[in-house]
């Protein structure tokens, strides 16, 4: 708990946080930079999210507030990177056998759980004993069904045998370790008082949490790797999106998420620049159409070619991003190595869309600028959830474009309960605008695979290819990120070939945070990677306790 | 008058049974369900996780035994746990309540300091400038979108003048404050969100204060007073005043409900913790057993509520008899 009586907040006018920040750049020329062995921890960093966090056990939280939170808290035995790359972090070292069944982790030796005890090997067993369990309701289970056995081979080594070789092994025992010590005493680790008030052995330990309003962590200056920069970590919610930039602008909170609109045009203001720095980077998501290959219209691979032609990519980031997206061709991160960087296909032409549509029969007998087959007119359904009106512009562009080549084009914009319940799972669609976030592992089973069309995969679309089939299992099999990579820019190549989707854009990630703060670096991860080497120059602190 | 409570209670139980029968049939009967909602698009999840999830909270059994099972646990006051967080739903309530207790009931009690007086004077003098006036005003209050006020007083006294915070209940270094410091802390948080809830409902409580008002004041007994020489002020605060409020303590009683259910678009825009918002995040995430205990106790204090006036009314109307005298 926390243990300080008084604080002290400063207000800053705004001209003087202004001659703040040119002092703040003096202060970083070598001749004042600030040692960051000897920093103390001290000021406050206050972010908000719409909504509260629900869990604070890793295997279990599964929305991202839970998951950021515990990503403070806690270590994995491996974690993501700056540049995306698997680095060791409660584990010193590790080794893969040559079969790449065993894994062996050396684990770092220093490390204390933030009540003290030592952190050891059979923290590790126990913490994915636990996620096998289904007792333990792990959302996660799948991910680790293909262990066999987890050894305890010395106090600081741990081995990981598995039935067959997997690759996402690495990024997936990067799962937060829970202290064996303070759960093996609780029958239900869902009900523990310790998913609500947690121990792990991260950055930042627990400290308060008022339901609906606010979570306060504070720095760990035990942790292994360094003490944080930042004492206080504090995460608000504010529900509604308008108040939360209001509060920012205004100094109630130090960084907010911004969306595109918010990132061009909100932030002109003296208030704003004066205050907040802007941050844009990849994010691991695209937006894609997707079309139903059960559908007889749409099974045609020349109408699917022809439908993506027709799109203008860039117009359609430009216009309904402000600018902020890249143009997508494949199913992986554009800044792995997974994606293929020399596919380039359907660069807008919409005459070889007309030319493709004349080949597939569709033409217009009738001249009311439709096109027609058999007498039926081209009509297609689009569907996509409600809520979302980055995407909902997209779709009112696409039937636009789709228009200009004879396309008649139908939005049909649903909640998201009933999208799911009535169009994906009974896959009751023509075509979908919807966006995937892609994970770290580019494991692409779960969407592409067709053994996920049925039991509540998520291949909603029906897409079967048996190359595709072997390529995606061979990828799980293959250890070797170069090997795999390959393996991943042939199933990119076929993908971009069929047609099943057409893969739109990848959007940006946005985020202000108030100039006090030094030490950020917007990298391929994210900005907040690196969250525990920022820190907040004396002479700008802001909460003084 | 024993006998007629104590039937109105007993009442309470078949009314509580058909109710909840209904909620819980109606959040099944939507299309989706907890588990959907949960991992819906989420290939990190796979389809044996998701039956997991349904057999670990039951929701792979029959409807009636789910029912039945919750009707089970609730005999014994036990509301079960959120599927969302598996905290006690009565916790989950408990924790939220009180934020909502507050601002309810100073909104209540502003707006009856305000539309009660303001009633009365517009019907004494009706068809004044002051009556014209404030019959606007009041409307204008109950035709503007609610959550536009909110945010225009927010962006005015908040964000541009900075006289009270933008937005939260309690600061996250509430508990460095002094415990003077505190209350006059909650008190400069509450300004915004209760001129925002009270402005808007100003309008139902004065409007019928007034017409009861015009009302009692053209009943004869009103004019024999007046006969009788009695000074103005005496016939509007003693002799009127009492017979107008009768109204307001059906709508009182009514009002009840709200004081506790709360208002989620004004929790949303002033980050009130309150159970507004725990109602409607709960409903939006399928968690049927925060759903059921939010509405349940809303149906029971909507039932008090409205036992609570008829039982006022028998005791200020001695015309309202609810047995038959012997």
């Amino acid at each position: 708990m926390v243990l300080c009586k008084n604080i002290k907040i400063i207000k800053r006018p705004l001209f003087a946080l202004q001659t703040a920040v040119v002092l703040l750049l003096v202060s970083c020329s070598p001749l004042y930079s600030q040692e960051k062995e000897d920093a103390i921890p001290r000021d406050a960093y206050v972010i908000s999210s719409i909504g509260d966090a629900r869990v604070l056990l890793p295997m279990l939280a599964d929305d991202a507030t839970s998951a950021g939170i515990c990503g403070l808290i806690y270590n994995g035995l491996t974690k993501i990177g700056r540049d995306l790359n698997i680095v060791g972090d409660l584990a010193e070292r590790w080794e893969i056998s040559g079969d790449g069944l065993i894994i062996t982790f050396y684990l770092k030796k220093n490390v204390k759980w933030h009540d003290g005890a030592a952190f050891t090997a059979d923290d590790v067993k126990f913490s994915f004993e636990k996620i096998l369990d289904t007792a333990s309701g792990s959302p996660y289970i799948s991910g680790y069904t293909d262990i066999k056995k987890i050894e305890v081979v010395d106090k600081y080594t741990v081995r990981f045998e598995y039935k067959q070789p997997y690759s996402g092994a690495l990024v997936k025992l990067g799962m937060g370790i829970i202290p064996k010590h303070i759960f093996e005493k609780e029958p239900d680790i869902r009900r523990s008082v310790y998913a609500r008030a947690p121990i792990g052995t991260g950055p930042y330990r627990f400290s308060k949490w008022e339901s609906g309003q606010y979570m306060i962590l504070e720095a760990n200056e035990g942790y292994f790797e360094h003490a944080p920069g930042i004492k206080y970590y504090v995460f608000r919610i504010i529900p509604d999106q308008s108040v939360e930039f209001l509060e920012l602008v205004s100094g109630g909170i130090d960084a907010m998420r911004l969306n595109s609109y918010q990132y061009k045009y909100r932030s002109e203001t003296p208030e704003f620049s004066g205050r907040i720095n802007k941050y844009s980077t990849l994010a691991p998501t695209y937006t894609y159409i997707g079309y139903n290959l059960k559908d007889p219209v749409l099974s045609d691979l020349r109408v699917r070619k022809a439908l993506s032609y027709a799109i203008n990519k860039k117009e359609l980031i430009d216009a309904a991003l402000f600018g902020f997206g890249e143009p997508c061709t494949g199913p992986f991160r554009k800044d792995s190595v997974y994606y293929d960087q020399s596919v380039t296909m359907y660069e807008y032409d919409p005459e070889k869309a007309k030319t493709l549509l004349a080949e597939a029969g569709w033409k217009d007998t009738d001249g009311d600028g439709i096109l027609e087959k058999d007498g039926k007119e081209f009509r297609i359904e689009l569907v996509t959830n409600q809520g979302n009106q980055e995407r909902e512009d997209v779709a009112t562009i696409v039937q636009r474009e789709w228009a200009k080549v004879g396309v008649k084009m139908e939005i049909k914009v649903v909640a998201w309960a009933a999208f799911l319940d009535q169009f994906i799972d009974k896959k009751k669609f023509q075509a979908i605008l919807l966006a995937w976030v892609i994970p770290i592992d580019p494991d692409l089973y779960a969407v592409w695979h067709s053994d996920s069309i049925e039991n509540g995969g998520l291949n909603s679309i029906s897409y079967s290819n048996k190359e595709v089939d072997k390529l995606i299992e061979a990828s799980r099999r293959e250890l070797n990120v170069e090997k795999n990579a390959a393996i991943c820019h042939k199933i990119h190549r076929i993908l971009a070939e069929e047609a099943p989707y057409t893969f739109l854009f990848f959007g940006y990630s946005q985020i202000g945070i108030n100039k006090r703060f030094s030490g950020v670096d917007p990298a391929p991860a994210g900005v907040g990677y690196n969250f525990e080497d920022w820190y907040v120059d004396e002479k700008e602190v802001k909460y003084k306790f | 008058m024993r006998k007629y409570i104590i039937k109105r209670l007993l009442l309470v139980i078949p009314m509580l049974i058909g109710i909840s029968f209904l909620l819980f049939l109606v959040m099944h009967l939507s299309p989706s369900d907890p588990t959907a909602v949960r991992y819906g698009l989420n290939p990190e999840v796979s389809n044996s996780a998701r039956e997991n999830f349904n057999k670990l909270y039951g929701l792979d059994k029959p409807f009636l035994e789910q029912y039945l099972n919750w009707m089970g646990r609730f005999a014994r006051m036990d509301f079960g746990n959120s599927f969302i967080d598996d905290a006690p739903v009565r916790e989950k309530i408990l924790s939220r309540l009180p934020a909502t207790l507050l601002l309810e009931m100073v909104s209540l009690f502003v707006i009856l300091l305000i539309s009660l007086p303001l009633g009365i004077t517009s019907a004494v003098k009706k068809g004044t400038k002051f009556d014209n006036i404030s019959t606007i005003t009041v409307f204008i209050g109950y035709a503007m979108p609610t959550f536009w006020l909110a945010l225009v007083l927010i962006y005015i006294f908040g964000y541009k003048l900075e006289w009270f915070p933008i937005s939260g209940m309690n600061p996250w270094y509430f508990q460095y404050l002094s415990g003077f410091d505190k209350i006059k802390d909650v008190l400069w948080h509450l300004v915004l969100p209760v001129a925002a809830t009270s402005f808007g409902s100003l309008a139902v409580l004065s409007r019928y204060s007034r017409s009861s008002m015009i009302e009692i004041m053209e009943q004869q007994y009103i004019m024999t007073a007046r006969a009788k020489g009695l000074t103005e002020n005496r016939i509007i605060y003693v002799h009127a005043l009492k017979n107008a409020l009768l109204p307001v303590v059906t709508i009182l009683g009514l009002s009840l409900p709200g004081l506790i259910s709360g208002s989620f678009i004004f929790e949303t825009i002033f980050a009130w913790p309150g159970m507004g918002r725990l109602g409607y995040e709960a409903i939006m995430n399928y968690d049927y057993p925060v759903v059921m205990g939010v509405s349940v106790m809303a149906t029971l204090l909507t039932l008090f509520g409205i036992l609570i006036a008829d039982i006022t009314y028998a005791f200020v109307d001695p015309r309202i008899r609810y047995e038959r005298k012997k």
